[in-house]
């Protein structure tokens, strides 16, 4: 019997035993079930449901011509107007980007070392970088820019290639040792030990020497040995002693901070076949603002340094 | 089993019983008296209320909208008068919410459905739009012909006329609406130049057609079938909550002056009170019978017991015969003993406690409202990197800080921190070499400012608990402080 469920008193033929009947109390018709002795009117649906059950009709048909509706092999019917999710998405980015444009007109007519000079542009800067520094550079430098081995943090004050401004943009404008661009910076650390510059016993002495410069072991008959060595074959980059030169690229020795380790089996491997890190000109692959934004966002994680020659700004800071 | 039930064939004829019942619709009577002069007053009050309160000017100096009560969505803030709520405050209009309905407990244990007769938004509209068809149509009897008079051109123009008057009516409630939640002037000159927000069309649609349709058409049914108000009530009602009550020991056996005349000749004893007049009927904008006693239907206006003491008076009895009154005095009068006295009835456990716990709520908000603060701080440490450690071997970490300036004004502040020696700081959009003691700025008016602080602790710094410190350098001063943690290799101090 349950399939007769629901349609209204039509079907009598269909019922077990009693057929419709007038129920009496209320003089309606009954549907002709009956179920351990409840039975069930046949009353019409209520008029205001009916009409608002049409009206549900009427606008399914008009929604299914307006919007795409009907699933076919590929894509969905295109409908009327034209909507799509697609669509609407990159109405709203443009929409965004028109927000925006403003902005990033002001900042490219902005060098990159006056952005600072315009807090609110600056601020712009910074979050605009935030943004595109989520999207392009984490993957090597980490979701906070604290890098990871052979991949510099970018927070700190310790830089490579230099930590003002400047020095930051055009890093990321044309790349470390990156093929594809002629004014990328390069250098190139000689592989001391496969190259059969030095023989291992004299990488071990090396070793020690930058192991004492950095402060990790005392002075050793072995770090006197490798102080000869680095003065006639490191010093010339890495500075007699062991502060590192940024016009190319030589990391400070000297401080707590280490690239790739300093620990004496990762200074060997560093010192017998060279360390070779490369990073893409992003000039290449962004949009100038966009490189400018990345800089300011860089520079302003903690670690940025002044522009050389640039008076100290008299203080602060922050309104909104 | 199919052999009609006897008793049900017995409930169909007893005409009270329709399963299927269509609604009879109600024209209440023209009726004045001192229920209905309440009544109107009430009903003045909460529309000039609801229609003017947005037009309310509030002067809040030049960084906040000047509109006495308005709540800004787009701005998340909520302005009464003195008051401005932020959204993390919103537990005063949920405090406001608890005390609206403990409050509506307490008038209904005291004072029975007072809600429901006089200050419901549906009672007021329903009583409005029954003011319009007794002035378009007629009194009561007028509108009944009219409604069962054929469609003729004539009563075709009057029922358009008149739904235009509802529609007009409508479109003014549901219009006023969106006020409360923009600046009106302004909202008001976008809506008619139709550059308003499509959620403002769409408010002012749905709520003109349901003002329309509600107060219009459905009335007394929304109370009856739709509410759940009078079904909770039953709860909230006991023996000493005042009804309007039928005094049948009074009124009964009914019947004409000339039926009681009769037969006192005849040497019996008379009729009771009520005459059978039926204007207690007539008047009542429910529809109902009181005198079959107390029911869902009645919303206690008391619009009866004015009809009622007309009649009385004219019949030269006592008024009263309908009265505000509560079950235990009906008991009581009903065995001719004086009614409870009235402090008495309102002095109960039941209402000490419902207005001990609703006067403690309005007493903690207003206890808190008068000791929050208007300028917070509140800091989170950078989770990566949890610090930097620098070449030199001092260590930095970083913060996100937030600065909360409630009040209608720029302020300037100062933030210091404590707890890690010598340590210095600065923000994201300065140098390393610029970094200070103490951080100056000016936080906006009614803004939460969003810093990156970097806090620099020297070589050999200690990891451990560090304090921020904010504090108000202007005349009104004011502070707040947080705490987190300094974080060095050594790990976090803890």
């Amino acid at each position: 019997m349950a399939n007769d469920h629901g349609d209204g008193g039509t079907h009598s033929a269909h019922n077990s035993g009693h057929g419709a009947r007038l129920d009496e109390a209320t003089g309606v018709h009954t549907v002709g079930h009956e179920w351990d002795g409840i039975e069930e009117l046949d009353n019409p649906l209520p008029r205001w449901w009916l009409i608002l059950f049409y009206i549900c009709i009427l606008f399914a048909i008009g929604y299914v011509i307006a919007y795409p509706a009907i699933p076919g092999r590929h894509s969905a019917s295109a409908g009327m107007l034209g909507w799509s999710s697609r669509g609407s998405l990159a109405a709203e980015m443009k929409d965004a980007d028109a927000g925006r444009a403003a902005m990033r007109a002001a900042i490219a007519a902005t060098s990159i070392e006056d952005l600072a000079k315009d807090p609110k542009l600056q601020r712009a800067a910074i979050e605009g970088g935030r943004a595109a520094f989520k999207q392009n550079c984490v993957q090597c430098h980490g979701a906070g820019a604290a890098g990871g081995k052979g991949f510099p943090n970018l927070n700190d004050d310790d830089w490579l290639w230099g930590g003002d401004i400047g020095a930051i943009y055009q890093t990321l404008q044309h790349g470390i040792r990156y093929p594809g661009d002629d004014a990328t910076r390069s250098s190139q650390m000689p592989a001391f030990g496969r190259d059969g510059i030095l023989t291992p016993a004299q990488v071990q002495d090396v070793v020690s020497f930058v192991r004492v410069i950095s402060k990790q072991d005392p002075a050793s008959a072995a770090s006197q040995r490798g102080s000869a060595i680095f003065a006639q074959n490191c010093a010339v980059c890495h500075g007699a002693n062991g502060e590192g030169g940024r016009a190319v690229g030589a990391p400070r020795l000297s401080d707590a901070i280490w690239l790739y380790g300093g620990d004496r089996a990762t200074l060997t491997e560093t010192v017998t076949n060279a360390r070779y890190g490369v990073m893409p000109a992003w000039g290449q692959r962004l949009d100038p603002v966009t490189v400018k934004m990345l800089a300011t966002y860089v520079h302003s994680l903690g670690g940025g340094e002044a522009t050389p020659g640039a008076a100290a700004p008299a203080a602060p800071t922050a309104a909104k | 089993m199919n052999a009609p039930d006897p008793k049900l064939a017995e409930r169909k004829d007893a005409d009270t019983q329709h399963l299927y019942a269509k609604r009879v619709p109600v024209f209440p009577r023209k009726i004045d008296g001192p229920f209905r002069r309440f009544k109107w007053a009430v009903m003045a009050f909460c529309l000039i209320v609801y229609w003017g309160t947005p037009w309310l000017r509030w002067d809040r100096g030049p960084y906040a909208p000047h509109q006495a009560v308005l709540i800004d969505m787009a701005h998340r803030r909520f302005y009464m008068f003195a008051i401005e709520i932020w959204p993390h405050e919103f537990y005063f209009v949920a405090g406001l919410l608890i005390m609206a309905g403990i409050g509506l407990f307490l008038v209904t244990t005291v004072v029975g459905r007072a809600w429901c007769g006089y200050a419901c938004p549906q009672t007021v509209w329903t009583d409005l739009y029954q003011h319009i068809d007794r002035f378009i149509d007629g009194d009561r009897n007028a509108q009944m012909r009219l409604q069962n008079a054929p469609w003729t051109a004539s009563k075709i123009a009057r029922r358009l006329f008149k739904w235009s008057v509802y529609f007009l009516i409508a479109f003014m409630t549901g219009g006023a609406w969106i006020f409360y939640f923009a600046d009106a002037p302004t909202l008001h000159h976008e809506f008619w130049a139709g550059a308003a927000d499509n959620i403002a069309y769409a408010t002012v649609g749905v709520l003109t057609l349901t003002t329309f349709l509600l107060g219009g058409f459905m009335r007394e049914q929304v109370c009856i079938y739709m509410c759940p108000w009078p079904r909770i009530q039953s709860a909230m009602l006991d023996e000493k909550s005042l009804l309007v009550t039928y005094k049948h020991w009074r009124g009964e056996p009914r019947g004409s002056l000339k039926a009681s005349q009769r037969l006192v000749d005849q040497g019996l004893s008379p009729l009771g009170d009520c005459i059978d007049c039926h204007q207690c009927e007539a008047v009542c904008p429910t529809g109902i019978d009181i005198r079959q006693g107390a029911q869902l239907g009645c919303i206690t206006c008391g619009l009866c017991i004015d009809a009622c003491d007309r009649a009385m008076a004219q019949i030269g009895r006592p008024r009263g015969l309908i009265d505000y009154c509560t079950l235990e005095d009906s008991e009581l009068e009903a065995h001719g003993q004086a009614d409870t006295p009235l402090l008495k009835t309102i002095l109960r456990p039941r209402t000490l406690i419902y207005f001990t716990v609703w006067a403690a709520i309005g007493v903690a908000l207003l206890f808190m409202l008068g000791a929050r603060t208007r300028l917070s701080l509140s800091v989170a440490k950078d989770r990566n990197p949890e610090f930097v450690q620098l070449s030199g071997g001092a260590v930095r970490d970083g913060f996100t800080v937030k600065v909360r300036n409630m009040e209608d004004r720029p302020r300037p502040v100062v933030l210091t921190t404590s707890g890690v020696p010598g340590a210095l700081i600065f923000t994201d959009d300065m140098e390393e070499r610029m970094a200070q003691q103490s951080l100056s700025m000016t936080v906006p008016s009614d803004t939460t400012m969003r810093l990156r602080v970097y806090v620099q602790g020297p070589q050999g710094a200690k990891p451990g608990p560090v304090l921020f410190q904010l504090k108000a350098t202007d005349r009104e001063a004011g502070h707040d402080q947080s705490h987190s943690t300094f974080s060095t290799p050594e790990g976090n101090g803890q």
